[in-house]
Formats: C-alpha cells, sequence, structure tokens
C-alpha cells in the first residue's frame, strides 16, 4: 500500500496506464521536462520517452484537436489543459468534433480520450486560474464528464476514464490536490463509471456534491451530527452521465436535498439535479430542494474568492432551513 | 541588417489554358493509362456535381456544396496518395474522397441528411468531410503523428479553402506539424471566395503559400486547374514528406465556378466578368485539349467517356434512393460505445411516442 496525495495518485495512474498500454500518450504544455506546473506528469517523461510524454507547443485547439487524429488511428491521447480557465480555445474541438466523431461516422471512427483539467479556486491564483465551469461540458452530448474528491478516487476513476472507449473530461480539484494522503494499492483496479460514491449514510436530509466541495460537505455532515442532524453525503463522481438513481434512491429516503457546488448557480449542474428530483421524486420531498453554489459573477480574484466559495457554514445554514419543513 | 531567410514562393504550371505544355512533361504523362485515368476521375466528378445540384433543387438530398472548377484538385490529391496514406478532407472534396474509395452513393447520402454516409464501407480511416473551418488541419497533425508513432511510411493529407487560413486552428496546426516535424501535407484550395468574401479581403499575404514559411514549412503555389501540375507536385511532395519525415503545404490556385452551396447566389457579390473569365481557366477543357492534342484523344472518345460516367452517377442515383431508412432512434445508438442509462431511457421514451402516433 502507498501513501497517496490526490496528485501522486493522478500521476501513478497515468504511469499505470502508460505501462499497460504502449498505444497511450501524454500531451500538452509543460507535461515533458517540467512535468506539468502542478506535477501531474511528474517524471513521465524520463521513464516513457519524449514521444509518449510530449511537451507541445501552447496552442490548446491544436492539442486537442491533435488529439482527436491520434485517437481515430488508435492511440489512446491523455492531451492536459494547464488549468481549465484555458481549455475554452478547445471548445470547438471537444464539442464539434471529439464528442460526435463515433456518431457522425456511425462507429467507423472514435475518439478514446482523456482531457485532464485542473479547475476550482480557492488556491490564491492569478486571475483566470479558479474557474468552475463543469456545466458547459455536460451540457454537450458524448462526453463524459469526470471529478474524483479524493486521492483513491483520482486513481480510480482515471484509470475507468483511461480505459473507456469514449472522450472523457477529467477535471481535478486542484485545492484539494495536496490535501491529505490517501492508502491506494497500484494495481490498475479502476472504479466504476457513471456512478455516484455515497460516503456518508444519513436518514434526514441528503448532501450532493463533487470535487473540492466535498470536503465542506463532509464537514458540514460531521457538525450537523453534533446537532442530531443525521445527512447523507453523496459524491456525484461522474457528473454527466448522471448516476441520477443513487440520489433519488437516497432523496426518497431522506425527503430532503441540498446540492453543493462551487460553480455560478444559474444552469449549473445543481440545476439539472433538482430538475430530475422534481421529476422523479418530487412526492418524496419534505422540504424545498436548495443549492449552496457560487454566484453568477465573475469568480472574484483572490481577495474576494472565500465569499465567492460555499463554505460549510453555507451548507450547515441551508440543511438546518430544510429541517424546520415537517 | 541583416536577412534571416527571403521568403519566396514558386508558382508551378505545366499546361497553359490551351491546354499546351509550357515545359516537358515526365515520362508518365505519356501514357494513356495515367491520364485516360486523371480525365474519367475529372468527368465523374463534374457529372456527379451537376447531377446532386438537381437532386438538390428537386428536393432529393439537401443543401449541397459545389466543387465545380476546382475539380483537377481533388482528382491529383486522390490519384497520388497511398492507400496507406489518410486523408481528410473538407467539405468540397469529394473528387479525392471518390479516388479514396468513397461511394458516390455514400456522398449522396450524407449530402441527404443520412450520418451513414459517413460510414464508409471501402474506406476505413479516412475522416469525413469537415463542415467547420480549418478544425481538420488539427486532426491531420494528430493522425500523422500516429502514423510516425506506428512507424508507418504514410502521410496525413489533409485540405482547406482560402477562407480556412485566416483561423487560429490553420496556424495552430501549421506551428504544431513543423515543430514537432510531422508528415503532414496541407493543400489550401484557394478558389477565391469563402462565400462571398473575397481573397483581397482575406488576407494582406502575397501568396496564401506564404503562410507556411513562418512555421518553417516549405510550400509551393500550384495552378490548382492544370490537373497534370497538381498531379505532379502532390506527388513530389508525398515523396519528399516520405523521404523526410516534414510537413508541405500546397497552395492550389482556383476558382469556384458555382454558388457557395445550393443555397447560396453568388449573383449577389461575383461579377458576371470574374466568372467567365474563370470558366476560361477551368481544368475539365484545359485537360481534354491536352490529350486531344498530344494523346490523339477523339470526340468521340470523349462522348463515350461523358455517357459512362453519368451512367455510374445515374446508377449511384438509383442506389441512394432505395437505400433502407435508419431504424428509428439509430441516432441516439452511436453516441457512446454503451449507451449510458440516461439515453437508454431517453430513446425508450422516444419509441413509445414513435407507438402511440401509430
Amino acid at each position: 500500500m502507498n501513501e497517496w496525495t490526490m496528485i501522486e495518485a493522478v500521476n501513478h495512474a497515468l504511469a499505470f496506464q502508460l505501462r499497460a498500454n504502449p498505444n497511450t500518450v501524454i500531451l500538452g504544455e509543460d507535461v515533458g521536462v517540467n512535468g506539468g506546473v502542478f506535477r501531474a506528469t511528474d517524471g513521465l517523461q524520463q521513464e516513457f520517452g519524449e514521444q509518449r510524454v510530449i511537451d507541445t507547443p501552447l496552442a490548446e485547439s491544436a492539442i486537442i484537436g491533435m488529439s482527436i487524429g491520434m485517437a481515430s488511428q488508435g492511440l489512446i491521447p491523455i492531451p492536459e489543459i494547464q488549468f481549465m480557465g484555458f481549455i475554452y480555445p478547445a471548445i470547438d474541438q471537444i464539442l464539434s468534433h471529439a464528442a460526435r466523431l463515433r456518431n457522425r461516422t456511425r462507429g467507423r471512427l472514435s475518439c478514446p480520450m482523456v482531457i485532464r483539467a485542473p479547475f476550482g479556486g480557492g488556491i490564491h491564483a492569478p486571475e483566470h486560474h479558479s474557474e468552475s465551469t463543469e456545466a458547459i461540458f455536460a451540457h454537450i452530448p458524448g462526453l463524459r464528464v469526470m471529478i474524483p474528491s479524493s486521492p483513491a478516487r483520482a486513481y480510480g476513476l482515471l484509470i475507468a476514464a483511461i480505459q473507456d472507449p469514449d472522450p472523457v473530461i477529467f477535471l481535478e480539484p486542484k485545492r484539494i490536490y495536496r490535501d491529505g494522503k490517501q492508502a491506494i494499492e497500484d494495481n490498475g483496479e479502476a472504479l466504476p463509471l457513471d456512478t455516484c460514491f455515497t460516503l456518508r449514510e444519513g436518514i434526514d436530509l441528503t448532501l450532493v456534491s463533487w470535487g473540492a466541495m466535498v470536503k465542506e460537505t463532509l464537514q458540514a455532515a460531521e457538525q450537523l451530527a453534533a446537532k442530531g442532524i443525521d445527512a447523507e453525503v453523496i459524491d456525484v463522481a461522474t457528473i454527466k452521465p448522471l448516476d441520477i438513481d443513487t440520489i433519488t434512491d437516497s432523496v426518497n429516503k431522506t425527503g430532503r436535498c441540498i446540492i453543493i457546488h462551487e460553480a455560478a448557480k444559474t444552469c449549473g449542474v445543481g440545476a439539472e439535479i433538482a430538475a430530475l428530483l422534481a421529476e422523479k421524486s418530487i412526492t418524496s420531498l419534505l422540504a424545498p430542494i436548495q443549492r449552496v453554489t457560487g454566484y453568477d459573477t465573475v469568480m472574484p480574484m483572490f481577495q474576494n474568492e472565500h465569499f465567492y466559495m460555499p463554505s460549510t457554514e453555507r451548507i450547515i445554514k441551508a440543511a438546518t432551513k430544510a429541517m424546520e419543513y415537517r | 541588417m541583416s536577412i534571416h531567410q527571403e521568403l519566396i514562393i514558386e508558382a508551378s504550371q505545366y499546361l497553359d489554358t490551351n491546354g499546351a505544355s509550357l515545359k516537358p512533361l515526365p515520362d508518365a504523362f505519356n501514357e494513356n493509362k495515367l491520364v485516360s485515368d486523371l480525365y474519367q476521375a475529372l468527368v465523374l466528378t463534374r457529372l456527379f456535381d451537376e447531377t446532386a445540384i438537381n437532386l438538390q433543387r428537386t428536393g432529393i438530398i439537401g443543401t449541397y456544396a459545389s466543387c465545380r472548377g476546382q475539380e483537377a484538385i481533388g482528382v491529383a490529391i486522390g490519384h497520388a496518395m497511398l492507400a496507406d496514406d489518410v486523408f481528410i478532407p473538407y467539405y468540397r472534396d469529394i473528387a479525392t474522397q471518390f479516388q479514396r474509395g468513397v461511394l458516390l452513393e455514400e456522398t449522396l447520402q450524407y449530402w441527404g441528411g443520412d450520418e451513414r454516409g459517413s460510414n464508409f464501407s471501402q474506406q476505413a480511416n479516412d475522416f469525413p468531410l469537415c463542415v467547420p473551418i480549418a478544425t481538420q488541419l488539427c486532426h491531420a497533425v494528430g493522425i500523422a503523428f500516429a502514423l510516425k508513432y506506428q512507424s508507418k511510411p504514410n502521410v496525413a493529407v489533409v485540405t482547406c479553402g482560402d477562407g480556412a487560413t485566416s483561423k487560429g486552428d490553420f496556424y495552430e496546426a501549421l506551428n504544431m506539424a513543423g515543430a514537432m516535424s510531422l508528415p503532414t501535407l496541407f493543400v489550401i484550395n484557394n478558389n477565391q471566395w469563402a462565400i462571398s468574401v473575397p481573397l483581397e479581403r482575406q488576407t494582406a499575404s502575397p501568396t496564401l503559400a506564404h503562410k507556411a514559411l513562418a512555421a518553417g514549412i516549405s510550400a509551393v503555389q500550384v495552378d490548382g486547374n492544370d490537373l497534370l501540375a497538381m498531379y505532379i507536385n502532390v506527388s513530389d511532395a508525398l515523396e519528399q514528406i516520405r523521404q523526410t519525415g516534414k510537413p508541405f503545404l500546397i497552395e492550389a490556385v482556383t476558382y469556384r465556378l458555382s454558388d457557395h452551396t445550393t443555397a447560396d447566389d453568388a449573383t449577389r457579390y461575383m461579377s458576371q466578368k470574374a466568372l467567365d473569365d474563370a470558366k476560361q481557366k477551368e481544368p475539365l477543357i484545359r485537360f481534354k485539349r491536352f490529350l486531344t492534342d498530344q494523346h490523339s484523344w477523339t470526340d468521340k472518345e470523349d462522348q463515350a467517356l461523358y455517357q459512362q460516367c453519368q451512367q455510374q452517377v445515374d446508377t449511384s442515383v438509383e442506389m441512394y434512393k432505395n437505400l433502407p431508412p435508419q431504424q428509428p432512434g439509430e441516432f441516439f445508438d452511436y453516441m457512446y460505445e454503451q449507451l449510458p442509462n440516461s439515453l437508454v431511457e431517453q430513446k425508450q421514451a422516444f419509441l413509445d411516442g414513435l407507438k402511440r402516433h401509430e
């Protein structure tokens, strides 16, 4: 067993797949000699060579477009976009091509690739380095969008993403890249795709979150427990396609649901979950569904980012309000 | 002041507009087989194109983008490529596709609104027609990487229009191929128009081929209506790329002798005089004159060829009309290799909805 942080777990999952499949290649800005600005690819170029861990020119659209070409010919590219704030030049390639190649050719060509990008705020970074715009990608048919919230899930979900035959957007919550270690066996075992993880069982209300916000959500659940409120906590993990069954099963049991995400509120993934609960579980609801989210503002620069990020207090306040409905 | 490098682009032409050779031709062009095959492909493409426009006018296919006037470029590319090279087209490249094994009826199926037309039955690796502008150039670079990675002696051949050379993906792809030394042949199909915007509003660059030089890629400008010049230059470029592993760019200069698509009306922006002038230089007339003068091609042979090609086109139209429709809900089935539960549910709801209407 190894004790790894999330960034180490990502690094080892990548190394495992590079070792397991010679068609796997990593490409991106600063991923080679430098090992990535967060060190996700540290040491990989030394082990696997410049042809498999490739420092590309600085061109996001071409990095993704090129990966599509590679994937169509039997390679498994794992492009890294250095920060989510810099993925937007590549959206045309992702939306118009990566997500559609299989459908456009009726399966003749396909696009097995994993686009990795660190995302989210709370690390006192410069402007454009704290984005959480996962909903943009969740809206695109043909993609998978996965977000781990712990080192073990980062390892197992990244392995699953790389083995998946379709394009995956793999968003890594950089605020918790080095937030504690977990014991992980480096055995290449994949965690299930398209599945929520129930991290804490409870009967009074359901807290649904993903990525770095799972940390505050679990803290809130602990503090609520001290007040006698027993919260169930679900880590969505794959936000597209969404495992709504796990969420409805929980809400049918608890009758109350609070969705917590860092991204802006309007048309966030929380809105989709709330809509699905309204479709499938409205008769079980004892209280209105609430969303504890970022605001519909530009992510503030770091002097104010703590005001933007959902806090444990905001989650507890929403939970307390939900419990007032009987 | 010191000079780093002089940026010179050579222009290449073998036949004048009357089909007379301007310089000695390679021996291969003394053989009747090669030149008649090339001409057959030109005529087939022209007749298919005319038929496709008529099919759109009568509602049998949807909007269609004609390639009239630029057939020589596509024929030359298709004829010069090896089977295991990979072709990454833009949306006017049917001439090349037909040479690469794409069936005429598949092309009708595509423009007829059916995705199955891009599931080529005789061509495994080539990309489907690309509608978003310039994105395909990046795919080609990745395909070139894969070919090199797999130690294959093959080339990724990609085309784009003149408008595409204004896009970021064009520059990103060229720069990437140059920096990483990837076996890619870029062919710019410069037909002078990006819908209604003429070339002089598209760029101040002296030629489009010059744009390759900044990426460290060698380039040549070729008369795209001169089938022999195109065939020789594409063949030479492919050979050079196979030898050196380095990318190359050809700017093929032609003229769009059609509306942008069947949904367009070029009389709004293209002068009749410019069109009439361009028609004098078009590729079919020129190549026929060459065949007549240097290969004793007769009008009778010409008529027979047109008849045979039209028959092939007509057969493909019949095959297209007789293709079975897609299965209900087939448009769900290729979104993922395995449909996620949410899509299984949506598909079922769609199928149930159909039943209720029966």
